[in-house]
This record gives structure tokens, sequence and C-alpha cells, in this order.
């Protein structure tokens, strides 16, 4: 691969362009290749990253051979259930578009309902507008985007947010990015309601949940960047722990997991307090047991799958 | 007569692109924004009228050059000027003001003379433009001036 011109072409564009070499020169592989590391398990999301980043890259070639197709359309909606990363990776989506030059700055401003629409008449356009004019050259990031439609409230100030949303979505693309979130059933509700946003949106991604053995890498992974380890025991509590949470109400994928091992430091600590008649070494400061991970009200049920669990 | 007052005043008007990179210095520089008008010329006249709130937290001029056209839309035939504050030492101090549109006509200044106590002069300025009441100064001139 070399991007020489052949001889006798003496324009000023080139004729071919080496798509590797500009994609080193964005540094694009890192950040993805960080996603790849970082987060465990999403296969559908990295893939569709992976996709957004070579269309960016190709866009990119393009331009340079002064080819033009307009700019392509990036706003997304994140659908998945609690916990699944919708946020970790909205936050790496504004790196690696500014990585690819499709944003100027790359920050993320994550909104929700209550940032976008005001308390009474007149309130939300300038609310609607600041927020935007701070998320220009960046991300916006629409938490629990649903909440901004209430169906049941016909003069509900939601609806005018997103009507501004629709003009800066379309006329400011070269601007900022819209990413949508929330989770699945009530986004396409949402949607529903709201086809004009749906059909601006070019890009629908699922976030699948999570398994158990994604759950355990994701445990040890948190584990690991909070600087505490399992006792072998510990991770054993832990392989029994992972599919009894998994069939509780309320569970939230990775989120429980952190709270889970959160709980565990609580009693790691006090069990530590308690045991004060010799001194901690380091290990014991590092080091989850079982018993603080099966002092939870988790094993307190039946061991088997009854799916009643309280 | 073109009035000259702030950063540039000397300088031909800047175009869009030319302020642009001059709110994305100032940005940079983690100043916030504030856009002003005026039809009062005056080089005292230091109050002038706020475009709504000075712009926090903006990271990119995009946003910035959105109320700068919005204002500029609404005010055609006014003065308009971007202040940028800095806020490092604990209050908004002005870093950078600079004119961004000003009336097609600008008619300029008159100079008064009083005759004061033992036959001494004092002096004093005013704009022609002045002599309507604010808000309707140089809206007639526009036509024949362009």
């Amino acid at each position: 691969m070399n991007d020489v011109a052949p001889a006798g072409s003496a324009s000023a564009v080139p004729v071919e362009v080496d798509l590797r070499a500009l994609a080193a020169d964005t540094q694009v592989h890192e950040v993805l290749e960080e996603l790849d590391g970082a987060l465990v398990g999403l296969q559908p999301v990295k893939a569709r990253v992976r996709e957004i980043a070579a269309l960016l890259l190709v866009e990119r070639a393009r331009r340079q051979l002064g080819l033009s197709a307009g700019t392509p359309s990036l706003h997304m909606s994140f659908t998945g259930n609690p916990g699944t990363g919708k946020t970790t990776v909205a936050l790496r989506m504004a790196r690696i578009l500014h990585r690819l030059g499709y944003v100027r700055k790359g920050h993320l401003v994550a909104v929700t309902r209550d940032d976008l629409v005001g308390q009474y008449i007149g309130h939300t356009a300038p609310k609607t507008k600041d927020v935007l004019k701070k998320a220009m050259g960046g991300v916006l990031f629409i938490d629990e985007a649903y909440y901004l439609h209430r169906p049941e409230n016909e003069r509900d100030y939601g609806q005018e947010a997103i009507e501004i949303l629709m003009q800066v979505m379309e006329n400011q693309r070269d601007d900022l990015v819209v990413i949508l979130a929330g989770y699945a059933d009530r986004m396409e509700t949402f949607f529903r309601s709201n086809p004009g946003l749906s059909s601006r949106i070019a890009h629908h991604v699922e976030f699948p949940d999570y398994g158990a053995a994604e759950l355990e890498r994701i445990a040890l992974q948190m584990l690991q960047t909070m600087q505490y380890r399992l006792s072998p025991s510990g991770l054993e509590a832990l392989r029994e722990y992972i599919p009894r949470r998994m069939r509780q109400p309320h569970f939230a994928n990775a989120r429980s997991v952190r709270n889970a091992l959160d709980r565990a430091r609580l009693r790691q600590a006090s069990r530590l307090v308690a045991s004060r008649d010799r001194p901690v070494s380091r290990e014991d400061l590092m080091t989850i047991e079982a018993q603080d991970l099966r002092a939870s009200r988790v094993f307190a049920g039946p061991a088997a799958p009854t799916g009643s669990e309280a | 007569m073109r009035i000259t007052q702030g950063t540039f005043s000397f300088l031909p008007d800047l175009t869009d692109a030319e302020i642009l990179a001059q709110l994305r210095y100032a940005l940079a520089q983690g100043w916030a924004i504030g856009i002003e008008t005026t039809d009062d010329p005056h080089p005292r006249n230091c109050y002038w009228e706020m475009w709504g709130n000075p712009l926090f937290d903006l990271r990119d001029p995009a946003g910035v050059m959105q109320e700068l056209d919005a204002c500029r839309r609404a005010h055609p035939h006014e003065y308009v000027r971007v202040n940028a504050f800095d806020s490092t030492l604990g209050f908004e101090t002005t870093r950078l003001s600079f004119i961004v549109n000003r009336p097609a006509d600008e008619p300029g200044f008159a100079l008064r003379r009083t005759e004061d106590e033992g036959r001494r002069i004092r002096y004093t300025i005013e704009s022609y433009a002045t002599g309507a009441p604010q808000g309707r100064r140089y809206r007639s001139r526009d036509g024949g001036a362009g």
C-alpha cells in the first residue's frame, strides 16, 4: 500500500488514499481496542461501533479525494435493560467520534427530562436550547428519553423540547450528535408516538443482557480496578451468587454486580474491624472472603431456580 | 464616522470566520461569552443591553454563533458586541470585547460648546443618532444609506 500518485497526475487532489495510514493517523484503533478490552460482552454494540468508525474513516478518505456525500447522520438510540453499559458506551462513543473528526470537542453532556423541560410556559425552549448549546461540538446523551413524552398530558412541555431537539438534530448535524437511551420496551412506545424523532435517528443500537459468565468477568474486572481480590472460596461464592441474583426481581446487570461488591466490601470491613485482636495485613485488606458474599440475602432462598425468591 | 470601541476596532469588520476563531480562542481560555446590543454609540455608554444571559459552560463556539446570528437578526441596525468574561479572580472580568455588528450608516458626533463662568468653554460630544428616542434610532437612515 502506498499513496504515491501515479506519474502524470499533477493535480493537488490525490488519486488514492491509504486507509491504514489514515486510521493510524486518527488513532481510532486505540479507542476501539480499549472498548474491546474494557467492556465485557456487548458483541452487537461493538460491531456497530466498528461499522460507524469504518464509515467515518471512509468518509474522511473520500473527502481527501474530493468526493462528498454530505455529513452522515450519526444520531443514535441505545436501548437495553438497566446496567447494560449504555452510558459507558456513550462516553466512549464521544471519544471515538472526536478521534475521527466528526465532532470538534468530544465531550459528553448527559441530561434527563429535568434538564430539558421547563416548569412553566416559555421556560422549556430556552432551557433546551441552553443544553444544546453546551453540547455543541460533542455528544448530547439523553438518558431515559421516553420521559420527554407524556401521553397522558397533551399540554406537557416535553413535546416542545422534542420539537426543538428534532430541529437541531436535522439542521446542525455537524455541531452535535444526539444519543437517546432507555429501556427497550418504553423506548419503542416513545418512538411509535414520535415517528419524526425515530426517523432522524440513523442507528438503533440494542444492548443485550449479560450472561452469568460475562457478569463474573465484569465482577472480577471491577474488583481489580478497586484493588480487591477474591479468595478461592470467595470466587466460588461469587459463581453461586450471580445466577441467584439474576433470578431476583429488579436485576440490573452490571449495576447489581457492582452493588453486590460494594456490600461485600462493607461486610469485609466490619469483619476486619471485629477481629481487632490481631493486626491486619495488606493481604487481609485486599481479600474478600466467601463469608462476605454468602451473608447476602440472595443466599437465603432455595438454590433451585424457583423464580419466586424475594 | 466609524465607531472604534473594543478590540480589533481599527481593523475592517471581522468576518464570521474570524469571529468564530476569536470565540474559539476565548472558550479555550475558559472564558464565558456575553452578547450585548445598543443604539447609543457614545463612548461613555458602558451599559449595553444584554442579549440573554452570558453563555456559561460552553465548549464549542457553534452555540455562541447561533445566539449571535439570532441577535443580529433581531437588531440589524444596532451595535452588537461580544464580551468574554474571565472568572479566575472570583468575579467576572472582561478580557475581550469587540463589535460584531454596526448600523449601515453612522452619522458621527456633534461637538457642543457650553459657555461657563468667566467665558470658560466646556465641551461635550453628542451623537447625531441619539436625537430620536431609544429603539427608533438609525431606522430611517438605513433605507438611503444601504
